[in-house]
């Protein structure tokens, strides 16, 4: 077990590169410390799993170094750096039984015959599928197919990293919940470094410790669930996370307040005056709606019940912004305004957060 | 919108089935007129039932054919699988070179058998052929036509020469639809180069090795044209297959009853072992639940 630094990482699929549209993952300086859960998030097609082949070491980058702790292992094969993947699409060997899927990577490795049995019984017993050791692998359900695919990625004990990709796509919501339950009872027991990639943020926040949040070939953010929800880094970030994601509006920052549309918003801090695209971020979970002159003057388009809360679907200047109003919120007569809260807001420019210089000394603070 | 029902539309076939009767069945209906009938010439025929049949069932110079051919047929699946499937597997698997391979392959199909036969007549000469040259130099007395083991020796070189191409395309072609994921598991689970083809490239050719075994095995019992060329079914008879023997009963003796009844029953044992890979392959399928 190990610590793995990515140094300066980039990969390109093609042989001349020439812009940065060419490379799958563009820079890349990231730290997968000793022992931790990460989650990994992120769009189709951001390089979640280019990422994790070079890791395992599936694939050598173009460019940059990878360190598992100080020694240098980019270009050294699967077997020096003894890390266990479990793939998007299942891999099962068709002419082995279960039984033998599962002990394959450990008779590979040379372990006693009794040693094998025992780790192949513990395995079968965490995926459910003890009954069907005996079984020829050829045949079997697709969901049958991924657990023998996660066992086998599990069964090995000594490895350095365990890396998940997309583990439980095809998989029953019910099993799902067992085998994550399983997983993070493993990650307790021996404390792997694991990265689990997956689209569901649900799964993400369950699973890990840490999220990473990756775009377009760039980790844009590593944090705790709550770092991502409170103060996302990327404007992606703020859509990709919450349900639903983070509201953005053009607007003009000035000091303490935004102009949107001709409107003044106060915000939670004091900001130099930042350049390019300028856009400020406000969660649903902090937005209410109120009657009155003080607030953002929108059209309400609809109200979706959820069940635990309302969503209030709604439209300024032709884009669409969200409020999430709580269980039995009756609208006030003449509604049609929202409003933030103030320490809330983040300001973006170019999609990326801007830092306030100082908070507001005294914020106008709102029940949420 | 409703299907309509219309049997005359079954007119249709009648030139296809035409067809088949000119190529197919009234030829092959002739051979079975020939095989129940004897004659004196003059093409007066008389009736002769299944005496043919049990004349060449206990005949002891077609049992000997017989032999060789499985002989043969045996021979030359044994080389020519193993080392069609060893060079897919050395074969590059994508850019310049796997072109260049591919060709190189594909020559010796496109030539034509007695072109092969040919080629390999004189490679094998003691005076004149590379072969046949090299060996004699090399203080072996090399000479396929007194030699039956040379004679031998020569026509399944020839025919591994000409074939093992086949057996390698198509186990280049099984091993090239095998998805990316199954060697990057492989991979990740240390799998040593030989668990990789136990585990996952001779199962995923298992299909088109299948096909591979029932050509060459069809096409090698039915050989004629390359041993004819080379030795002539000789030394003696030490090279007559059962085609070659056919055609010396037939052609070479006007032994019409005998030769037609030889050709029927040649004719179902092609049918018979083309059918078991048949059943073979399809259960094979239903077994992998496509
Ligand atoms: N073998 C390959 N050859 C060329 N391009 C590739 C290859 N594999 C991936 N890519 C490209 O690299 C980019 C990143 O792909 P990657 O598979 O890493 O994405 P991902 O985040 O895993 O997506 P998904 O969530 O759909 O699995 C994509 O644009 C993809 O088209
Ligand atoms: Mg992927």
């Amino acid at each position: 077990m190990v610590q793995i630094t990515l140094d300066n990482l980039a990969h390109s699929y093609l042989p001349n590169p020439q812009g940065e549209d060419d490379f799958a993952l563009k820079q890349l300086d990231h730290v997968w410390k000793d022992g931790e859960a990460y989650a990994l998030l992120g769009a189709s097609g951001c390089g979640k799993s280019t990422l994790l082949n070079i890791i395992s070491g599936l694939l050598v980058p173009s460019r940059g170094r990878i360190l598992f702790g100080d020694r240098d292992v980019t270009h050294q094969d699967t077997v020096a750096r003894n890390i266990a993947q479990v793939f998007q699409f299942p891999v099962v060997y068709d002419t082995m039984t279960v039984g033998d899927n599962l002990a394959f990577p450990l008779r590979n490795r040379g372990m006693a015959p009794a040693a094998i049995a025992e780790q192949v019984q513990k395995i079968a017993a965490m995926i459910g599928m003890e009954d069907q050791l005996k079984r020829k692998a050829r045949g079997l359900t697709a969901d049958a197919k991924q657990k023998i695919s996660l066992g086998r990625g599990m069964v090995r004990e000594d490895v350095n990293a365990i890396l998940f990709d997309e583990p439980l796509t095809v998989i029953d919501p019910h099993m799902k919940w067992e085998l994550r339950t399983q997983l993070k009872a493993l990650h307790n027991e021996f404390g792997h470094t694991m990265i689990y990639v997956t689209h569901d943020q649900t799964e993400a926040l369950t699973f890990a410790d840490k999220v990473v949040v990756m775009h377009d070939g760039r980790v844009v953010q590593l944090g705790t669930p709550e770092e991502l929800f409170d103060t996302p880094e990327h404007t992606f970030v703020g859509y990709f996370i919450g349900s639903p994601g983070m509201n953005l509006i053009d607007a003009e920052v000035a000091g303490d307040t935004a102009q949107c549309g001709g409107h003044a918003i106060d915000l939670g801090g004091h900001y130099r005056t930042p350049k390019g695209r300028v856009q400020i971020g406000i969660r649903p979970e902090f937005v209410t709606l109120t009657a009155g002159d003080r607030g953002l003057p929108v059209t309400i388009k609809r109200i979706e019940d959820v069940g635990r809360h309302q969503i209030l679907r709604a439209e300024f200047a032709g884009k669409p912004i969200n409020a999430i109003l709580p269980e039995g919120f009756a609208v006030p007569a003449g509604a049609n305004r929202l409003h933030f809260a103030p320490d809330r807001i983040n300001v973006y420019a170019d999609d990326w957060r801007v830092a306030p210089l100082h908070a507001v000394a005294n914020p106008v603070k709102e029940a949420v | 919108m409703d299907k309509v029902q219309n049997n005359k539309a079954w007119f249709l076939v009648l030139p296809v089935l035409v067809l088949v009767a000119f190529s197919a069945v009234i030829p092959l209906m002739t051979v079975v007129n020939y095989s129940v009938q004897d004659t004196f010439g003059n093409n007066v025929f008389f009736w002769e039932g299944l005496g043919w049949f049990e004349q060449v069932l206990t005949d002891s110079r077609v049992h000997g054919a017989l032999g060789r051919q499985l002989a043969f047929s045996g021979i030359i699946l044994a080389i020519q699988i193993p080392l069609g499937i060893a060079i897919a597997v050395c074969m590059p698997k994508k850019g310049f070179w796997a072109s260049v391979c591919l060709v190189l392959m594909a020559l010796p199909l496109l030539i034509p058998w007695n072109v092969v036969g040919t080629i390999w007549q004189i490679m094998g000469r003691g005076d004149i052929g590379l072969v046949g040259y090299s060996l004699s130099a090399l203080g072996i007395d090399w000479n396929y036509a007194r030699d039956p083991l040379h004679a031998w020796i020569t026509v399944i070189v020839m025919d591994v020469w000409h074939w093992t191409s086949l057996v390698a395309l198509l186990a280049y072609a099984g091993l090239q639809s095998i998805p990316q994921a199954y060697y990057q598991a492989a991979k990740i689970d240390q799998a040593s180069r030989w668990s990789v083809f136990r585990y996952i490239e001779l199962p995923k050719m298992q299909g088109v090795l299948l096909i591979a075994i029932l050509l060459r095995f069809m096409d090698s019992f039915m050989i004629y044209t390359e041993p004819f060329v080379v030795t002539g079914g000789g030394p003696g008879s030490a090279t007559s297959f059962l085609s070659i023997d056919l055609v010396k009963m037939a052609l070479g003796q006007f032994d019409l009853g005998p030769a037609a009844a030889f050709s029927l029953m040649y004719f179902l044992v092609i049918l018979l072992v083309s059918w078991v890979f048949y059943t073979v392959m399809t259960n094979l399928d239903k077994a992998e639940g496509r």
